[in-house]
């Protein structure tokens, strides 16, 4: 079986090298970066029974059945009223949730916007047809059929939430508490060796964002487009960073030992590592600086290859359920998408503080989104960097 | 396996069954020497051909494709331009270097370790408390990797136990470099007793005595007598502990702070930017460095030691 495989890919490779073609070239005139189109994945027609079971890749603090906390629990009620016993898998990062989903293992994803549309132009994940989902007509208006989560009107995903990548610190190590982003930055931190940092090449945006504010001659007008002086000075600045650096985390258990133990005293963090640290005993806050700041909107999606479609179907329309979208929200620290979960939050002013129906202040929250060659603040004139020089670069920062 | 079954069968075992086809069979290869060692030995070499050698020219081969760098699907091409990224880049050179440096240090650091534990144990110890070392020392190896870099990840946390031996909060090397190899170093330290131990013990006595004898004091005996009959252990210790230093990723991500080893590039590429192709081309590096390494020490006699 493994010969056969082996070979057909050595015969492959051999194929595609003597006709000269390559999956990158292909079809002009879709709307995906350089003309791609979204390979044609019919969505499910109708609902059937759950299949006994859901696979979930999902961020940290998703998917939570009560086991992290007795009080946190929104699966336990849904597999016993559905039946299906969800299995999940917790990412790091949107890099290792692409890779997941490309396993075919896995029916639903909790998509940020950096891999929603390599989900979708890549053919991972099929459109969803949003009348199976009854919770997804109270969802707010302004995460509808976005640019990460449709291609041309076509829904690709159920929006879960969105919210703001926070500054944590000690507050017993860091004096005054900060307030911007220059904590992390500043060449002259009094907390060199002790800052972490989000151990992605998306991470990147954070220091253009920093730049956009800090450096306006730079002219960068959003994180995600940057050319070649604006994205050389983005990796400038994060190769200085790295002299200030104690360790990177994607994993959030260590993030959450290291500002215990003191290793960390300041860094990029979520409000749910916030939480956690809180809950283990560790002196930390939270703030939102005043560059602003990265974030995410989420989008639950679902496999081209689900071996339990009916159940994921479940599972997404369960999970913006107004009881378990506003525990969710409140448990990750985001706004929910919802908008009848604001009255289900046990606290009262959730949604307030977390801006859930506040389009202008998202509208200074930089949605992680995948870097492409054309640029994405609409510049013709220049050619922006992609992901893959973001991910090369990144290699290079960490040295 | 069923010849092997059947030569073994006692001579008086005749039932029926015996007389029958199995009976023929074995009779048959009994015959046919060329068939038999055939049967014995296609299994394991199908196995060494099809899993071992098969996964690195698969490796090899797929080093040659790429990725599209937005959908993540390969891209069937052959082309050399991973490994021009990897010549041309600095980066990829400083870690290859580093990765190096850290597993001579490991290797130095255990060699230095092991010489006088293992001689104690072959030559000083009492033989009930010779069996008791070597238990001793092999007992580490069943506890599992992950808890014991994770219990060196809480020692050398700040105010932790070992910030306390050097006096305090912060004084300790903390996470990074120094303690990458300080934990590799005690993870594969039994790799490096074990063999210099073995080798030490085929060490007559009478050739120390004999030393002693001339005049030689102790540390002469060890510079002309023991070193030169134990080098061959030393170097089929130091495969161990070299190859698997060059290949880890996991101590160094838990107790490594920001520093990046050719394990953690490959990690990186495979589990985050889901660049196969470019992993494989990374992975070459510790493969030609680990074929260099043998070739070198091949004459030494150290494979033999094995």
């Amino acid at each position: 079986m493994r010969t056969t495989r082996v070979f057909t890919a050595v015969a492959a490779a051999g194929l595609l090298a003597l006709t000269g073609c390559g999956d990158g070239g292909g079809a002009t005139g879709g709307s995906g970066p350089g003309g791609i189109k979204p390979p044609k994945i019919d969505k499910l027609a109708s609902l059937g029974a759950g299949e006994g079971q859901v696979n979930i890749v999902a961020w940290a603090g998703y998917v939570e059945n009560g086991s992290t906390d007795p009080k946190v629990d929104w699966v336990t009620g849904f597999e016993k009223e559905t039946g299906c016993k969800v299995n999940v898998k917790v990412a790091g990062t949107s890099d290792e949730m692409v890779t997941l989903m490309k396993t075919g293992d896995y029916d639903v994803v909790s998509a940020s916007g950096d891999a929603s549309l390599r989900l979708i132009y890549g053919g991972e994940v099929a459109p969803v047809n949003t009348d199976l989902v009854a919770n997804y007509k109270d969802v707010f208006d302004g995460l509808k059929l976005k640019q990460w989560n449709s291609v041309d009107g076509v829904a690709y995903g159920i929006p879960h939430g969105r919210g703001a990548n926070v500054l944590m610190y000690r507050t017993d190590k860091v004096t005054p508490a900060p307030t911007s982003w220059s904590a992390v930055f500043d060449p002259n931190s009094p907390y060199k060796g002790k800052v972490t940092a989000y151990d992605s090449p998306i991470y990147l945006a954070d220091a253009a964002l920093y730049l956009m504010k800090h450096q306006p001659e730079l002219g960068i007008k959003n994180p995600y487009a940057l050319d070649d002086k604006q994205f050389a000075a983005a990796v400038d600045l994060l190769k200085k960073q790295n002299e200030l650096i104690g360790e990177y985390w994607s994993d959030y258990t260590k993030e959450v030992q290291a500002f215990k133990s003191g290793n960390s005293v300041v860094g990029t963090a979520w409000q749910v590592i916030v939480n956690l640290a809180k809950a283990d005993g560790a002196p930390v806050e939270a703030v939102l600086p005043s560059e602003g700041a990265t974030g995410w909107s989420d989008t639950w999606m679902i496999s081209a290859k689900a071996k339990h479609p009916n159940c994921g179907y479940l599972w997404m329309n369960h999970i913006i359920d107004p009881a378990a979208n506003g525990a969710v929200a409140e448990w990750f620290g985001e706004a929910p998408a919802n908008k009848l979960a604001c009255d289900k939050t046990a606290d009262k002013n959730h949604c307030t503080t977390f801006h859930a129906a506040d389009e202008a202040y998202f509208d200074q929250v930089w949605f992680w989104s995948t870097p492409v060659e054309q640029c994405l603040d609409g510049r013709t004139d220049v050619k922006c960097k992609d992901y893959a020089a973001w991910t090369q670069a990144w290699t290079t920062i960490k040295g | 396996m069923t010849a092997l079954s059947t030569v073994d069968r006692p001579a008086g075992d005749d039932t029926i069954a015996a007389r029958g086809p199995v009976r023929r069979l074995s009779s048959w290869l009994h015959r046919h020497r060329g068939a038999r060692l055939a049967g014995l030995l296609s299994a394991p070499l199908l196995w060494l051909l099809v899993a071992y050698l098969g996964s690195l020219a698969v490796l090899f081969v797929s080093a040659l494709w790429t990725v599209n760098s937005f959908t993540g699907d390969l891209v069937r091409q052959p082309t050399f331009a991973n490994f021009r990224t990897i010549l041309t880049e600095e980066v990829y050179r400083t870690v290859t270097l580093r990765s190096l440096g850290v597993a001579a240090a490991v290797t130095v650091i255990d060699v230095l370790i092991a010489l006088p534990m293992a001689f104690f144990m072959a030559k000083v110890a009492s033989p009930r408390s010779r069996r008791l070392l070597v238990i001793a020392i092999l007992t580490p190896l069943w506890a599992s990797y992950l808890v014991k870099a994770y219990a060196w990840r809480v020692m050398l946390a700040n105010d932790g136990p070992v910030d306390w031996l050097f006096g305090g909060a912060g004084n300790g090397p903390g996470y990074g470099l120094l303690a990458t190899v300080l934990v590799l170093s005690y993870l594969w330290l039994p790799y490096m007793i074990l063999p210099i131990y073995a080798g030490l013990e085929r060490l007559p006595d009478s050739l120390l005595e004999a030393s002693a004898d001339l005049g030689a004091r102790g540390g002469r005996t060890v510079r002309s007598v023991v070193l030169p009959m134990i080098v061959p252990s030393v170097i089929a210790g130091s495969i161990f502990t070299f190859s698997l230093s060059l290949g880890d990723y996991i101590t160094v991500q838990i107790v490594g702070g920001k520093t990046q080893l050719i394990g953690n590039l490959v990690y990186a590429n495979i589990g985050a930017a889901n660049n196969l192709p470019f992993s494989a081309a990374l992975a070459t590096i510790p493969v030609l460095i680990m074929v260099g390494y043998l070739v070198a020490v091949r004459r030494s006699g150290a494979l033999e030691e094995l």
